[in-house]
């Protein structure tokens, strides 16, 4: 891959005596696993290319907490959102944008209550502001006409009631649009909230995934278009599983807008 | 006039009204057995809330089959309500049809909306009987809704049909009453107190039964009717205390008091917050004595192991929840055959409440009986099942929040017990110490950007 990425630190703003526009909050997702990395790349190269000066903590950021409180420890989610809210005090952070529903819905929600105001945006939405102040634009390209159905992530759809951004780009890139038979507010889990994500799951009858992906297969659609990284797991998983690999892809927004701009 | 129905009915009244109200405040002693929580904020957003979702059964309508068909018996419910007011002035004062004299054509216009009412309500219980006992639907399935919750369900229903039933009956025989009065066949002081009034477009067809009959008969078979015609409805008054049908009332203060915050934001656990910042104070003396104000205070558990940790709004939503079912048939878990139902989450801790309920009022106060909400009603496997995607809440009609109470009971396990699945316990090891799930170390966290 193409290593002309511009990736700031905020100590290194800090050291210039400058203060980024805005933090990109990665993530550990973002971070660490290979196939949620091209994400983070995807979306560095839009914020890249619409000249955004963001930057992002690097070493500095840690878990947000997410996996444990949703497990029930909450003391080591305050621990870690205290210590990241003295993090992001210390530099004086006031607008994050990150790419994780997860890390969204605990900058945005959680971390206010002990002392973490911040201005908190999903990247679909930032995406869509760029596009509205024309910093970037997109030529629908490689998904003209293509069948994409999306699939709403529960901390960012149910959970905090986005439900249009990421759909409103897609339609930008020119593509047909195809809902589940569930979608929006009715839109069903991938499986991996809750600290689902890394544990096994109860005895049942079938996987959360597989259940979600047979559906997303059903509406026919050549790409699952995902909103987040762990989304982006369980389909891809679930795609494996029914052997349609090759067949259809698991996206996310920012890796569609990001291709279709041959970036 | 006869004083003895007057004074027969006047006890009856009082006696099934004071019966409901006493049990009532025993809910209500049981519900104050949960923590205090704060709702007394954002007080337009809340009556607005009401308005919308519990008056105007805005989320009812999500499921239009079920949905429509709710819309009209809670309607009948509360328009044919006008009618049970005359019918409860009449029986204390020995007049019949009290209103009609004032209101004239408006009288005949509200019989006639009440009959028609009463028609909708038949069909609707009817097909509501269908769809529980006939149809194979998912959600009246479920293994939560064996025994006593399914014949509560029905019993509410055949309830409704025979309410329903009477209120048309005792119609029909008034209006062969007013005719024959009219047709000077009925004379008797009696038969004129049969005064002509209302309008009955539905009971006009069951009235012809009647037809040659007697006064004497005629008269009996509407007293009949409306003797047990407002028995019943005192009888019905009481079963809602120990049926699932509280959320004809409680659905209003349940769905006033529900979380105007996002459905991502979890609570804060305050006691938490003041250890961590203890934790993280480079100047606390960690060998400093505790201040005497705290040392008074017993410490509260963390998190929720029976219904004394919940909240107060969490037990009304137990007690609120009608067991309809939507947020299970809505659940990831459950839909794909893991053991969670956030119904029965509700259900169950409705049960352990009233449990603890009568041994209060067996004993007079709570004497430990050995159980806990948490093992003895709800298992460990049904609350790791959750994702905590929200769905549930999202499907509930009158804002009950099983998802708060999963993890209330998750934090119990993991924080007094740390019983966390395995699994979880590695990946909080690692966030404590790498500040990643997954073993990595920190200092790799920007790696990606030269890869």
């Amino acid at each position: 891959m193409s290593n002309n990425l511009t990736v700031p630190t905020v100590a290194e703003f800090i050291a210039q005596g400058k203060q980024p526009e805005v933090l990109f909050w990665v993530g550990c997702s973002g971070s660490f696993d290979d196939r949620s990395k091209k994400i983070t790349k995807a979306f560095v190269k839009l914020l890249n290319k619409a000249g955004v000066e963001f930057a992002v903590l690097g070493a500095e950021e840690s878990c947000t907490g997410d996996p444990a409180k949703r497990a029930g420890n909450e003391f080591l989610f305050q621990m870690q959102a205290m210590m990241n809210i003295e993090t992001l005090n210390g530099y004086e952070i006031k607008k994050i944008v990150t790419a994780c529903p997860h890390c969204f819905n605990t900058l945005k929600n959680e971390y206010p209550e002990l002392g973490g105001n911040y201005e908190v945006i999903h990247h679909t939405s930032f995406l869509k502001s760029l596009i509205a102040d024309e910093k970037l634009t997109i030529e629908g390209g490689k998904f003209k006409g293509k069948k994409i159905t999306y699939h709403d992530p529960c901390y960012l759809g149910r959970a905090n009631e986005i439900y249009e951004a990421p759909r409103e780009l897609i339609e930008k890139l020119d593509a047909a649009l195809l809902e589940m038979k569930r979608s929006r507010r009715n839109g069903l889990c991938c499986g991996a909230g809750g600290a689902q994500m890394f544990k096994e799951p109860e005895e049942g009858k079938k996987d959360i995934n597989i259940e979600r992906t047979e559906e997303a297969l059903e509406t026919g659609a050549d790409v699952i278009a995902a909103a987040c990284p762990f989304c982006n797991t369980m389909m891809s998983d679930g795609i494996k599983a029914a052997e349609k690999e090759g067949q259809v892809e698991v996206l996310d927004i920012a890796e569609m807008i990001a291709s279709a701009e041959d970036l | 006039m006869e004083y003895l129905p007057i004074i027969i009915f006047a006890l009856i009244l009082v006696g099934g009204v004071g019966y409901f109200a006493s049990n009532i405040k025993k809910m209500i002693r049981n519900i104050k057995l949960g923590k205090e929580v704060d709702r007394s904020d954002r007080k337009g957003e809340r009556f607005a809330q009401m308005a919308r979702i519990a008056l105007g059964q805005s989320k009812m309508v999500r499921r239009p089959i079920a949905g429509l068909l709710h819309i009209i018996v809670y309607i009948g419910f509360v328009i044919i309500n006008i009618e049970v007011l005359e019918i409860i002035i009449d029986g204390l004062t020995g007049q019949h049809r009290i209103f009609a004299p004032y209101l004239g054509g408006v009288y005949d216009f509200l019989i006639a909306t009440f009959e028609i009412l009463a028609l909708l309500v038949l069909v609707s219980v009817i097909v509501f009987l269908v769809r529980r006992n006939v149809m194979n639907i998912r959600r009246f399935l479920a293994r939560e809704l064996k025994g006593w919750p399914k014949n509560d369900a029905n019993y509410i229903l055949y309830f409704e049909v025979v309410l329903m039933a009477l209120f048309l009956t005792m119609n029909a025989a008034d209006l062969a009453i007013q005719q024959g009065v009219a047709a000077g066949r009925f004379t008797s002081e009696a038969a004129t107190h049969y005064i002509a009034a209302g309008s009955f477009p539905v009971s006009q067809f069951i009235s012809p039964l009647f037809e040659g009959m007697e006064f004497k008969t005629l008269f009996w078979i509407e007293r009949t009717c409306w003797w047990l015609h407002i028995v019943g409805i005192l009888i019905f008054l009481n079963y809602l205390y120990w049926s699932k049908h509280l959320h004809i009332m409680l659905a209003f203060p349940n769905v006033y008091l529900a979380k105007l915050t996002p459905k991502g934001q979890f609570t804060n656990m305050e006691a938490v917050t003041k250890e961590v910042k203890m934790m993280m104070d480079p100047n606390a003396d960690p060998f400093a004595a505790p201040d005497p104000a705290a040392a008074e205070e017993e410490p509260a558990s963390l998190g929720a192991q029976d219904i004394f940790d919940l909240n107060q709004v969490q037990l009304l939503n137990a007690y609120t929840c009608t067991e309809c079912g939507r947020c299970t048939a809505e659940c990831p878990a459950n839909l794909t055959g893991k053991k969670l139902s956030p119904r029965k989450i509700m259900m169950d801790t409705r049960d352990r409440l009233e449990d603890v309920g009568k041994v209060i009022d067996k004993e007079g106060e709570w004497k430990d009986d050995g159980k806990t909400l948490l093992n003895d009603y709800i298992l460990t496997e049904e609350l790791w099942a959750c994702t905590t995607c929200n769905a549930c809440v999202e499907a509930c009609p009158i804002g009950i929040d099983p998802l708060s109470i999963i993890m209330e009971m998750r934090r119990y396990l993991v924080l007094e017990n740390s019983a966390a699945p395995n699994e979880l316990n590695v990946t909080m090891g690692n966030i404590e110490n790498n500040g990643a799930p997954w073993p990595y170390n920190q200092m790799d966290r920007l790696n990606w950007a030269n890869e």
